[in-house]
């Protein structure tokens, strides 16, 4: 079982495709039949690809998906005026882009924000329909619907960034623009007119939880990689029947910090970690411009934002005379 | 199926990371990266500084030649010279030391021919010598009324030509490759790379918006904790877009002055004026320079200029901060330039 510690999976064991436990027959969407073996995906993962379950859900989710896509990409590819090139040398830059603030809430020209708000829609639905998708799925193999909440939490963040908080503003000019460098431009400009992020104490929590959550992977994957040679990669059946690769791992921690989860409680651990994230980040958003305008004069009022010594002979003041400038 | 999902999974990743790969070696910079500290301990105010790029910033970035300052005295230009309009005042010989002066700094090749007619020197047909005597009322205007930012360094035609016909770094409306009109989406004058929005996808025309109209509102954090109420008909607050707009600018200065943010701001609160460095104060003060530059003395010479002078758009070129900057906080190290030619400054305006 030594060959478990090494980084990658070093066997790969290729037997009968596994189709999974036998379900009564549901719906007018068969289950897929068609399987397959890929090396590569069996040196990080499961060798096995498939069967695939489409469905309604996923079907129409896919399709919503797609239009989305392509409003996107094909308004991304006319704003370089239909060239192949460019369109795939800028694809980075390239953009779909909100309405401007004069349309506040109205249904905008498509040219003027409105094929944003038609992506937006259609990208919305596909996302949860997917969200429905994971939920059925999961239902449907008597499983917890554990993974569609987690989900359901990265959901909550994208509906605040692009629907929620945009509503309460008043304004679609306030959400995100679809794009790869357009997104991140506008995430740096949001926290420069809202006084700085990072005095707004839920996207704090936000960021606890998120290398929280870093940290916790790494703590448990190589805790249960550590103890493999013990069976400990067998964690399902440790949680009920303690082996000796679940006391050692937990003595481990006990001597080197004091304290062990469980082989079950640290699942538990990465769930709230991994939910939170974006949990805590969408309120965080939610109350930006909307209950707080500036978030670092905000964090002098509460005394989260110390003063620091001056270094300069003069005092630094304002030079205009007025404001503007 | 599944052998083109996985050869199809697989080229995807080859390709992904050949692409990372080639974006990485051409446009991360490659250290050594000096960095000195500005502000108080931890509050991250450092100053940036790649030695290998500043050598190439620091060799284009020479002082001219000088013949040394003419005292005044003696029969005025005005009365020794025909059509003389704003060195009327200076003496003869003051103005012919001026004259060698703009030879050098702006047509040492094609000499004084550059904007004379040699048959007849008074003449104004050449649009090069229009341009000029309007260019020496801007450099008088700098001297007298921004030495806020000018200081007694001040400033002379090298300041910006460094010896070229048209200064090297003026610029233009700019507007990426063409973008379709009609039903599919604006870009919003954005979201494509442009060197005055230092390659990001904040607006291009940040320059046209807040550096080309005296008073044009740049500041878009509000001084408040919480939202307030705005009277009825108030204008509405900045937004997001607005930000950006800002921002490019801000990008733009950074390029033209080769320097990071924090030469200026202290990050944490970007317009707080108390925790920023002096430097602000003299750059606020370059700002209203650059707006009064270019919104009395560039555009206006829009009609004088030839078509081949003008930009795609057809518009003057204007002034940024990187038009007498060229990389350096101190254009040419602060080497000084009204020294030796007191007769561009405020006593001859």
């Amino acid at each position: 079982m030594a060959e478990y510690q090494n980084i990658f999976t070093r066997v790969q064991v290729h037997g009968n495709p596994d189709m999974g436990v036998p379900l009564p027959p549901r719906g007018i969407w068969p289950r897929g039949d068609k399987t397959g073996l890929s090396y590569l995906a069996g040196k990080i993962g499961d060798a096995q690809i498939g069967p695939f379950y489409l469905g309604f859900l996923g079907f129409t989710s896919l399709i919503a998906g797609g239009i989305a896509i392509v409003i996107m990409g094909l308004n991304m590819w006319a704003s370089v005026g239909w060239d192949p090139v460019e369109f795939v040398r800028l694809l980075p830059w390239l953009a779909l882009e909100p309405p401007k603030a004069e349309y506040g809430l109205s249904i905008p020209p498509l040219a003027e924000g409105g094929w944003w708000l038609m992506a937006g829609f259609f990208l919305t639905l596909s996302i949860l329909l997917w969200w429905m998708r994971m939920y059925s799925r999961a239902r449907a193999l008597g499983m917890g619907t554990h993974v569609a909440w987690a989900f359901a939490s990265a959901i909550w963040l994208y509906l605040v960034l692009g629907l929620i908080r945009p509503v309460l503003m008043g304004s679609w000019a306030e959400a995100v623009p679809f794009g790869i460098f357009p997104h991140l431009d506008w995430t740096a400009a949001f926290s420069i007119r809202y006084g700085n992020l990072f005095y707004n104490p839920f996207h704090m929590l936000s960021i606890v939880f998120l290398y929280g959550s870093t940290l916790l992977f790494a703590m448990h994957g190589a805790t249960i990689l550590a103890v493999s040679r013990f069976g400990g990669d067998r964690e399902i059946e440790q949680i009920v029947d303690r082996g000796t690769a679940s006391e050692r791992a937990a003595l481990f921690w006990r001597w080197t910090m004091g304290f062990n989860a469980t082989m079950e409680s640290i699942h538990r651990w990465a769930w709230w970690f991994a939910v939170l994230t974006p949990l805590t980040g969408g309120i965080g958003i939610l109350l930006t411009g909307t209950v707080v305008d500036n978030w670092y004069l905000w964090g002098v009022k509460h005394g989260i934002a110390p003063a620091y010594p001056a270094v300069f002979d003069a005092p630094i003041v304002d030079p205009a005379p007025m404001n503007g400038g | 199926m599944i052998e083109g999902l996985k050869a199809g999974l697989a080229l995807i990743g080859v390709v992904a990371v050949s692409l990372l790969t080639i974006a990485m070696l051409i446009t991360f910079e490659r250290p050594p990266i000096d960095s000195t500290q500005i502000g108080y301990d931890g509050v991250g105010m450092v100053d940036h500084v790649n030695p290998r790029l500043e050598e190439e910033v620091q060799a284009r970035n020479e002082p001219p030649f000088s013949l040394g300052a003419v005292p005044p005295g003696g029969r005025p230009a005005g009365e020794a010279y025909e059509n003389v309009q704003v060195l009327a005042d200076l003496s003869e010989d003051q103005f012919n030391h001026l004259m060698v002066g703009i030879t050098n700094w702006v047509s040492p090749e094609e000499g004084c021919a550059y904007c004379h007619n040699l048959e007849n020197l008074a003449s104004d047909e050449l649009y090069t010598k229009v341009v000029s005597r309007r260019m020496i009322q801007m450099t008088m205007t700098i001297n007298s009324e921004y030495s806020d930012h000018v200081g007694q360094t001040g400033v002379n035609c090298y300041t910006c030509h460094r010896g070229n016909n048209v200064p090297e770094y003026l610029w233009v409306e700019e507007d990426g490759p063409k973008a379709m009109a009609g039903v599919s989406a604006s870009r919003q004058d954005q979201n494509v790379p442009t060197r005055i929005a230092g390659y990001s996808t904040m607006p291009y025309t940040a320059l046209e918006t807040l550096l080309t109209e005296p008073g044009a509102n740049i500041r878009v954090a509000t001084q408040s904790a919480l939202p307030f109420v705005r009277e009825a008909g108030a204008a509405p607050p900045p937004d997001i877009k607005d930000t950006e707009v800002t921002y490019s600018l801000m990008m733009n200065m950074s390029q033209g002055l080769g320097v990071n943010c924090t030469y200026c701001h202290n990050s944490r609160n970007w317009s707080s004026w108390e925790q920023s460095t002096p430097m602000r104060v003299t750059a606020w003060h370059g700002i209203q320079m650059a707006q009064d530059i270019n919104a009395n003395y560039l555009i206006p010479l829009q009609p004088v200029l030839p078509e081949n002078r003008l930009g795609p758009a057809g518009d003057a070129p204007k002034a940024n901060c990187e038009t007498c900057h060229q990389g350096l906080a101190l254009p040419m190290n602060g080497a000084p330039m009204l020294e030796d030619h007191p007769e561009l400054g405020e006593s001859y305006k």
